[in-house]
């Protein structure tokens, strides 16, 4: 479906770095493509995934919700009851693992919300690797409790202060570390994003999500579902999610981007709304930027969607229409963290609630027999006192 | 004659026994007005060259003197669109050829069908794109084509062989050969095996090799000018810029010159 010419998805990817970087990028590939080929690589990321992150994770029937909503069968692919609470360590144990392979035995890697920052900061820790993690610093204020469980892991986390102080300037610090450090280092990028082959790499990592879907929802329903609906910060969860779906013609995908405020106040963080092309961080794909070519901030509540551009796989999936990519404000999200916490029992990330926000309103216009599929990527732990601001003590 | 101003240029200082200075500046840093009076002191005090860097929101190839030179420009509003018109607008006071260091995104925004004309009209000889490898700069090559105007390419200390006879191959203008692995900043020392590679650089090349990052004093400039055909000089040049320190600068540009004894 998705032409993959030279890290190339249509006309979205590419490799738009810094020459020092080319050299660490055609190792990387190669080292992966031969731990690929390697069962061996395999049967040991099998092994980590099952023993260490408690895989494979629920398919769960969300009855309730199900019958709140009024219209399709909703089941969540509950990735929050990963070890580190959310889909991030999928990649971060993938990576670590390959970077052993290519001998390196120092981490970096930037985070947003932090749960990538602390899914690498344990996979470092349980494979005896050295990291530092590169973190905005309006990002440490609103996750400082992750702050505190990367250090105690044994991460060092480095605030980063320029430019918006979240996850883009984090990104733009970890390649700097990593372009001064390349001989001893990998650079686990934590979305699908950046230069090919990382759009690539993350995929494949994050593929496990779809691929255990596909197989569970046969189980229960003895049929494909005919939504999935997933978030979309820089787009992991999602085409981890979608991958193993996109040629099964009949499964609609939705990808959900972060309307902060609403796409129409520009405080958002909704890039493939925005429709602008551009290159940020390696890559080509649609990035909010002024109309000189300078990067935008992105706004959103929840800090892992808070990134102004999407994954290259992504563009070119709503490009070709195979995808349908819309979005959900601040306060629909927060209205669905409280729906999925109150009639099931489960706190959603603040990201993954833009997906059942999302869903919801989906579900209703789908009919009863039909299935849809949420991909719940993490759990609201890490969110609670930015929730509580934000309802000002009203909910409870 | 197409693209050889800036190798003329840099030919030209070393026939006459110099090695070539190219100084980095910041387009803005300390406002639009300042650009005039800074490129004309730097064609006055010897430069061969001048590298017109255009602030960009995401400058991963930059330290923080450049980082915080760029955040200086930004505040006062400078995009490349609002360069390019103020160099048009003294071309004819300037003798030696600009060079334009922007990140590709600035460029794609600017427009590629007019951008080699309007470099013509500014006095801008040569483009430098950080964030564009020889890979992905077909683009902009096209762009670039029946115009006067070089795509500069740079190799680093990690590049392997056959890479550098790539990029030596297809190179124009000059080859900027990056001194150290990291990102734009003043260091105090560099790599052992730099000699070497400069020399095979030179060696593969037809185009001058040009060395930058981290070159900070006269005794770098001295040293890394001999070891190529001139030298890039950055973050020391955009810190005494902006604390009007005239007289580094023409140290500087004074340690590059009489030098063509040891190559
Ligand atoms: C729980 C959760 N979901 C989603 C995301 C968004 O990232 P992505 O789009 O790469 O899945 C994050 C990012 O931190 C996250 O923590």
């Amino acid at each position: 479906m998705t032409t993959e010419t030279k890290g190339r998805y249509g006309k979205f990817g590419g490799q738009f770095v810094p020459e020092t970087l080319m050299t660490a990028l055609q190792e990387l590939e190669t080292a992966y493509e031969e731990a690929q080929q390697d069962p061996a690589f395999s049967k040991e990321l099998d092994y980590y995934l099952k023993e260490f992150v408690g895989r494979e994770t629920p398919l769960f029937f969300a009855e309730r919700l199900t019958k709140h909503a009024g219209g399709a069968k909703i089941y969540l692919k509950r990735e929050d009851l990963n070890h580190t609470g959310a889909h991030k360590i999928n990649n971060s144990l993938g990576q670590a693992l390959l970077a052993i392979r290519m001998g390196k035995k120092k981490i970096v890697a930037e985070t947003g919300a932090g749960q990538h920052g602390v899914a690498t900061a344990t996979a470092c820790a349980l494979l005896g690797l050295e990291c530092v993690v590169f973190m905005g610093k309006e990002d440490i204020r609103r996750q400082e409790l992750n702050v505190f469980r990367m250090e105690l892991l044994g991460t060092k986390v480095v605030s980063v202060d320029k430019g918006s102080g979240t996850l883009k300037d984090a990104v733009n610090e970890a390649l700097r570390y990593w372009v001064s450090n390349v001989e001893d280092t990998h650079y686990i990028l934590g979305s699908a994003l950046g230069p090919h082959p990382f759009p690539q790499i993350v995929r494949d990592f994050q593929r496990v999500i779809g691929d255990e879907t596909r197989k569970q929802i046969v189980e229960h329903e003895g049929r494909l579902p005919d939504a999935v609906v997933a978030c979309i910060g820089g787009g992991s969860n999602a085409i981890g999610m979608f991958h193993p779906f996109v040629d099964d013609q009949d499964v609609k995908l939705y990808g959900v981007e972060a309307a902060g405020s609403g796409i129409s106040t520009g405080k958002h963080a909704a890039a493939i709304a925005g429709k602008q092309e551009g290159v940020l961080h390696g890559a080509y794909m649609y990035v909010l930027q002024d109309e000189d070519g300078f990067i935008q901030e992105a706004h959103s509540i929840s800090a892992g969607l808070d990134y102004p551009a999407v994954g290259p796989e992504h563009c070119h999936l709503a490009d070709i229409k195979r995808v349908q990519y819309d979005s959900v404000t601040d306060q629909q999200a927060l209205e669905a963290v409280q729906l999925l916490s109150r009639v099931e029992g489960i706190i959603p990330a603040l990201e993954s609630a833009h997906a059942v926000y999302y869903a919801v309103q989906l579900a209703k216009e789908m009919k009863e027999d039909e299935l849809l599929v949420i991909c719940l990527s993490g759990r609201g732990d890490k969110d609670m006192q930015t929730v509580r601001d934000a309802l000002g003590g009203q909910s409870i | 004659m197409t693209k050889k101003l800036v190798t003329q240029a840099i030919v030209q200082c070393n026939e006459q026994g110099d090695k070539a200075f190219v100084p980095y500046i910041m387009a803005g840093d300390g406002g639009l007005q300042t650009l005039k009076k800074t490129i004309l002191f730097l064609q006055e005090a010897g430069a061969t060259a001048i590298e017109v860097g255009i602030p960009f929101s995401d400058p991963v190839a930059d330290g923080d003197v450049i980082q915080q030179a760029g955040e200086r420009a930004l505040a006062e509003g400078i995009t490349l669109r609002k360069i390019m018109t103020e160099l048009a607008s003294f071309k004819e006071e300037v003798q030696i050829p600009l060079v334009i260091m922007t990140y590709l995104n600035p460029v794609l925004s600017y427009g590629l069908q007019s951008i080699a004309a309007d470099c013509e009209a500014s006095g801008v000889y040569g483009l430098i794109v950080p964030d564009l490898p020889l890979e992905e700069s077909g683009l902009l090559k096209e762009a670039l084509k029946n115009s006067e105007v070089a795509l500069i390419q740079l190799v680093s200390l990690t590049s392997p062989a056959e890479r550098i006879e790539a990029i030596a191959k297809a190179a124009e203008g000059f080859i900027y050969a990056v001194t150290v692995n990291g990102i734009t900043g003043v260091r105090s020392s560099f790599t052992e095996g730099l000699e070497g590679h400069l020399e095979r650089l030179k060696a593969a090349s037809s185009v001058p090799v040009l060395a930058g990052f981290g070159i900070s004093t006269p005794e770098h400039v001295r040293t890394l000018g001999g070891l190529a055909d001139g030298v890039i000089v950055g973050s020391a040049i955009v810190t005494a810029l902006h604390e009007g320190e005239y007289e580094k600068v023409r140290t500087l540009i004074n340690a590059s010159k009489n030098q063509l004894t040891n190559s």
